[in-house]
């Protein structure tokens, strides 16, 4: 399993990679994908809608289930990725290129974990 | 096998209707059709050979086990369809007047004071169509009582982490925030976590008990007080009723409102044979707000009424008819004491099942169970990379229809099974042989099992594929969409 090392991530399995200026992307990570299977739908916000840190800020479906993509930041939305939204089997081919949403204006954001304390988070949860 | 669209001849037909024998009236121009539908066109043999033949590649509770969890796929028996047959049901028209259909409305009067009596509640319609609907509709009813009272400010519903899915997306469409509240380790709702979550902005508590785990919640009396003291309202789903019916009642755990699944619990056909029932019954504060009409009786029979603050219409007319007839035949041939046997047999058969199992597969929650039981294929999938949807799919070769898979989420690689009471013994040792022998084989050929089913019709269908790119609709042009 990939953990990229200049990204950052939340213990709900999101990757945040920060673009400077205040603004980032998050996306799925290579354990989540995993962990959700074959995804076959995202749910994407609409620009200018407001993210909340520990708030749902997007869902992805897979044949199993629906699951919530929580905001590790508190901004604005200030893009979304279209081509994931057509092509969701990118978030499984390729999580960290298939980012999901840019957020802008970031004032806040959870505690988020390095790269190899992540990797250690996600072999204590499997 | 060919579509009909593609058995299709121009031309070809059988005659359908019955000749003309009242005055012939035009439509309007503006309301035609600028071209006639491109229906197919067979003569009878072949429609006829056409649905056979879709008949004998599904599998059916007609075919043989069937323990799909959490949708009571019990035997429907034949007696309810030739009730259901009779020329005075099927001949009535919703329009005609009531006087002239008393037979009918004593029918859902009684079937109404039945499953009163059986979920203790005062009250109850038959109109939504199925689980879900009901499910809006008994929110709906939640949503009139806390407007009448001008309790404007609650707008959070609480929904358990095992809970249905529809639960949650009922309170959502409803209009209502949904609030999760997490299970305790013994797969019940967790108090101290419920009482974090209910407020001043509390609407309810939506909650199947028994739950999707198999497990009876045995601090239901102080989960519905939290929310009673809350001030919200406490909705039973009755999709488990089966494991208590004649048994316990969500009115006297502390309900208010409740729906039942006729097709499941009482023995009318499920999804394409369907169609369902979802009837709601409330307590009576909740009764001024049921949907109209409703059947009454008075003096002179039976007639209609609209409820003082009815919601409105939540379907035409009174709902499914003959389903709500069909269950009336099932409770009134089974009699109080047959219902309470129906549910401690379907209860005995789940854990006759899980005890046949538990030393070759993981139950997520040990214990005795109710109704059904799930268990988690983590360690199977880790130790041999035999997943839950092999298995499941295996025992398609066999003959019998797999379990629920994948629910509930917080169960991982679940298979969630329910035998229900009309399974005999045998069929039981069957099935249990079946899994004792598809787990063996996850051991010594796991590769066999990934390509299940080998022997049926349609093999494995791509799931994946049918979900981010689905065709629904037939192109009559050529392949593609």
């Amino acid at each position: 399993m990939n953990f990229p090392s200049e990204l950052s991530y939340s213990k709900t399995h999101e990757w945040v990679q920060d673009l400077g200026g205040r603004t980032a992307r998050i996306g799925i990570t290579d354990y989540a994908q995993h962990e959700l299977g074959d995804l076959v739908f995202v749910n994407l916000p609409e620009i200018g809608d407001e993210a909340a840190k520990g708030e749902r800020i997007a869902d992805v479906e897979s044949v199993k289930a629906v699951s919530d993509l929580v905001s590790p930041l508190t901004g604005v939305v200030k893009a979304v990725n279209k081509e994931v939204a057509d092509n969701p089997e990118l978030m499984n081919s390729d999580p960290y290129g298939a980012w999901l949403v840019e957020i802008g204006d970031i004032s806040d954001h959870e505690e988020l974990l390095g790269a190899e304390d992540y990797e250690t988070f996600c072999e204590e949860e499997g | 096998m060919k579509l009909s669209f593609e058995k299709s001849k121009n031309g070809r037909s059988f005659p359908v209707l019955p000749s003309l024998d009242v005055p012939k009236k035009d439509l309007p121009g503006s309301l035609l059709r600028k071209s006639a539908p491109r229906l197919p066109q067979m003569a009878q043999p072949d429609i006829s050979r056409h649905y056979t033949e879709l008949a004998k590649r599904t599998h059916g509770v007609n075919d043989g086990f069937y323990p799909l969890g959490s949708c009571t796929m019990k035997y429907n028996p034949k007696l309810n369809d030739e009730m259901a047959a009779l020329p005075g049901f099927t001949g009535v028209h919703p329009l005609q007047a009531p006087e002239t259909a008393q037979g009918c409305l004593e029918v859902l009067f009684m079937a109404e004071r039945l499953l009163c009596e059986i979920t203790g509640m005062d009250a109850m319609t038959f109109q939504p169509a199925a689980g879900a609907h009901g499910e809006f509709t008994g929110v709906l009813l939640i949503k009139a009582w806390h407007d009448s009272r001008r309790d404007s400010n609650r707008v959070k519903i609480i929904v358990p982490d095992s809970a249905h899915g529809t639960n949650p997306a009922t309170a959502s469409m409803t209009g209502y925030e949904v609030i999760n509240v997490p299970s305790d380790q013994e797969g019940g709702v967790d108090l101290a976590e419920l009482r974090r979550a209910v407020g001043d902005d509390t609407a309810g508590l939506m909650l199947t008990n028994p739950n999707t785990l198999g497990i009876f919640d045995k601090n239901i009396l102080e989960i519905t007080r939290i929310v009673h003291e809350a001030g919200g309202l406490n909705y039973y789903d009755g999709a488990n009723l089966n494991a208590i019916m004649g048994v316990a009642r969500p009115g006297d755990m502390g309900f208010d409102v409740v729906h039942l699944n006729l097709h499941k619990t009482f023995s009318t056909p499920h999804g394409g044979g369907g169609p369902g029932s979802g009837a709601v019954g409330c307590k009576s504060q909740l009764e001024p707000f049921l949907p109209k009409p409703r059947v009454v009786r008075g003096k002179d029979g039976f007639s209609f009424a609209t409820p003082e603050r009815s919601i409105g219409n939540v379907k035409a007319f009174y709902g499914n008819f003959l389903v709500t007839l069909r269950a009336l035949v099932y409770m009134l041939t089974l009699g109080a004491n047959g219902l309470r046997d129906a549910a401690l047999n379907a209860v005995l058969n789940a854990n006759y099942m899980m005890k046949g199992l538990s030393d070759i597969y993981d139950v997520a929650y040990p214990g005795i169970c109710m109704h059904e039981f799930v268990l988690t294929l983590e360690n199977l999938k880790k130790e041999c990379g035999v997943s839950a949807m092999d298995v499941a799919k295996s025992m398609l070769d066999y003959g019998m229809h797999p379990p629920t898979m994948y629910f509930p989420l917080i169960v991982k690689e679940a298979l969630m099974i329910e035998p229900t009471e009309t399974e005999s013994r045998e069929t039981l040792d069957e099935a249990i042989a079946v899994l004792r022998e598809i787990r063996a084989q996850a051991r010594i050929a796991p590769d066999s099992l990934h390509s299940a089913p080998r022997h049926t019709v349609v093999r494995r269908p791509d799931e994946v594929g049918a979900a981010r790119h689905p065709v629904l609709k037939y192109n009559f042009d050529g392949v593609g969409d």
